[in-house]
């Protein structure tokens, strides 16, 4: 079994599931957010050729999909390494 | 040199490449699987989890349909991309910590149940033929433009293409082949889309320009766009809801959970190094995957624009019947591409108004295919697309393939019905599996329910209602004993399959949909395409009512899902 003591282990899992939780805010925001409930709103503004909602419907959303992950996989090995889990 | 020739040598050339790898990384070594277990990098890694999951539906439909549908057509692109940060944050890297080869071997366990093995393993029979019955529309209508066929006699040669590739088996698994598809893949979809994009606004990227003004005037692409499709009757493309806004609120939502419950996406993790690797690997897959994504939608725009303005050159003005370019000729003759004068006048007229519309048939799955040679590029080009729409539904077919054979072979028949089975019989019936999920596939596909992407999504609808809140919940709480996730799993899927079913008909034989197809006969407004979230939802909450009702899941259970929330520690899932 790991060498985490079941409080470390739980801490562990929380300050996981917080940052999860805030990346999922994000992930909500500009795909469901930005690109289909507030779209109408958003169209208004331009960029370049685009009107702002759909280009985050198409295009926005995507980018920030990628940064999430690999923020997420940063963070995460950050805090693997705080919890001395990093090495195998 | 003559363009079909030339079709023919490129796809050759392509085939010969990953045939040529596979046969090679096998000679090298035998011990290839397991180097791909540990000694690849997370960037090959996700460039092959990319090209596995990229299929006909991404290549050849996708672009078509948002072609057709503009702005709803987001969707598919939030949905299919959107998916994998779930995947990353909610799935992979625990179901890795695990470690083991199967997503039914998984809820088995978690559950410490049989039946729930075995309704897993049902669940992903019922998505991954779904799934196939898309590629199949895909693999028809490409290799009925390939060979200048109608559509059935593609399709047939498809079937038979598809199984011998998959009956040549281990060549999916090798990672090497995968990338050299992604790169064909991924160099047939960019190269006539930054063509294209040079020809209409003189800017290479097509992402940006797609956001730019046309050459020679200072009128914006998008806004030409909406101005062309609107003086047809049509709705301005740049603003066109699919259906509701909840039906696209849904229709994301389905797609994006469907993504991560995909038994054989989730599989590709299962063969990174470490827990953390996974994580990574999913970040880089997206990457590749998002260079296609962000690209598809210029694509659609631009094709879309190119087909409107040869059909209609300018406003009231419609090209003569007689006058056609080969292109229209080709696509003729696969039956895709339909033209019925109406008014007995010769001129193409098109438009919105079914009555006096005379593009009587235009299948949006052929208009990435056909895309290059509507905008007149050099042929080489129009070859090198033909050869990544087989590469895509090819690899992907073979992929789900494999999965419902190996399912039914290892999981059915070894792991429940018969343990004692010689490895032959496994063999053997693995092969019987594959053969009769491509004849029913197949002819399932004469008449598919939807255009390719749709009838896919159908499937990942099926996923997201099954197998990603079983895999979700057995992971995040500890309190969701075997009865909870059993009739969980059969609440989420059977409202799905019924829900489609009235209205598609019963195995989407159209004649036996008893509730028509309409919008009127929908549940709130949600097209059965959208559906699977709606079955999650039930999944979820079945799950959590019955197992508040029943006892607690045993002790050992209880520890294991401790376990999997901690990357490292306990058993290391070396033997893969």
């Amino acid at each position: 079994m790991s060498r985490l003591s079941k409080e470390q282990a739980r801490q562990y899992w929380r300050r996981n599931l917080m940052l999860m939780l805030k990346l999922l805010v994000v992930w909500f925001v500009v795909s469901f957010g930005c690109g289909i409930l507030f779209v109408d709103t958003l169209n208004q503004i331009e960029l370049g050729g685009y009107k702002l909602g759909f280009w985050f419907a198409q295009q926005g959303s995507i980018y920030v999909f990628v940064v999430l992950i690999f923020y997420y996989a940063r963070r995460m090995a950050a805090l693997d390494k705080e919890f001395g889990l990093e090495d195998e | 040199m003559e363009l079909q020739t030339l079709i023919y040598l490129v796809v050759g050339f392509t085939f010969a490449l990953y045939i040529g790898i596979a046969l090679w990384s096998r000679a090298g070594s035998t011990t290839d699987f397991y180097v791909a277990g540990g000694g690849i990098h997370p960037i090959a890694n996700g460039m092959a989890t990319a090209a596995d999951w990229m299929s006909a539906a991404s290549f050849i439909s996708m672009a078509g349909l948002i072609a057709f549908m503009g702005y709803g057509g987001s969707v598919f692109l939030m949905g299919w991309t959107g998916g994998f940060v779930l995947l990353a944050m909610l799935l992979a890297p625990y179901l890795r910590k695990y470690g083991k080869f199967t997503v039914p071997e998984f809820i088995g366990d978690r559950y410490y149940s049989r039946a729930a093995r075995a309704v897993a393993v049902l669940c992903l029979i019922i998505c991954s033929v779904t799934y196939v019955i898309g590629q199949m529309k895909g693999v028809g209508v490409a290799f009925s433009r390939f060979l200048e066929v109608d559509y059935g006699t593609g399709l047939l040669v498809g079937m038979a293409i598809v199984f011998c590739y998959s009956v040549l088996g281990g060549m999916k698994g090798i990672t090497y082949t995968q990338i050299a598809q992604y790169c064909v893949l991924i160099l047939a979809y960019t190269i006539p889309a930054i063509f294209i994009s040079l020809q209409l606004t003189g800017n290479p990227l097509p992402q940006l320009g797609f956001g730019s003004t046309m050459t020679g005037s200072d009128t914006y692409l998008l806004d030409r766009l909406d101005q062309v499709v609107t003086e047809l009757g049509f709705h301005e493309y740049s603003t066109d809801v699919r259906l509701s806004t909840l039906n696209m609120f849904a229709y994301t939502m389905s797609l994006m959970i469907g993504t991560a419950g995909l038994p054989h996406v989730i599989i590709r993790f299962f063969t990174v190094p470490r827990a953390r690797d996974a994580r990574s690997s999913a970040g880089w897959a997206l990457v590749f995957i998002a260079i296609l994504y962000t690209t598809a939608p210029a694509v659609a725009g631009m094709a879309r624009l190119n087909f409107m303005t040869t059909i209609e050159p300018a406003p009231g003005q419609y090209l003569a019947y007689n006058a056609r370019p080969q292109w229209f000729k080709n696509w003729e003759k696969t039956g895709l591409l339909g033209f019925e004068d109406k008014n007995g006048d010769g001129l193409i007229q098109y438009s919105a108004d079914q009555s006096v519309n005379e593009m009587v048939k235009v299948d949006n799955d052929i208009m990435v295919l056909a895309n290059p040679e509507i905008a007149r590029l050099p042929n080489w080009v129009i070859a090198l697309v033909a050869a990544g729409g087989l590469a895509a539904a090819l690899s992907t077919a073979a992929g789900l393939l494999l999965a419902i054979s190996s399912s039914i072979s290892h999981d059915l028949l070894k792991g429940m019905l018969m343990p004692q089975i010689s490895e032959r019989a496994e063999l053997r019936a693995s092969r019987i599996a594959m053969a009769v999920a491509i004849l029913g596939a197949g002819y399932l596909g004469f008449d598919p329910p939807d255009f390719a992407a749709g009838t896919v999504a159908l499937a990942f609808g099926l996923a997201a209602s099954s197998i990603f809140p079983a895999l979700m919940m057995g992971i995040f709480s500890s309190r969701i004993n075997k009865e909870g996730a059993i009739a969980g799993m059969l609440a989420g899927i059977g409202v799905t399959l019924c829900y489609v079913f009235q209205h598609k008909g019963i195995m989407f034989i159209e004649s036996t949909a008893f509730l028509g197809n309409l919008p009127q006969n929908w549940f709130l407004g949600i097209e059965p395409n959208a559906f699977g979230v709606v079955g999650a939802v039930v999944n979820f909450t079945v799950a959590f009512a019955v197992s508040r009702c029943t006892a607690a899941p045993p002790e050992s259970v209880q520890e294991l899902v401790e376990s999997i929330r901690i990357p490292v520690g306990a058993a290391a899932a070396a033997e893969h």
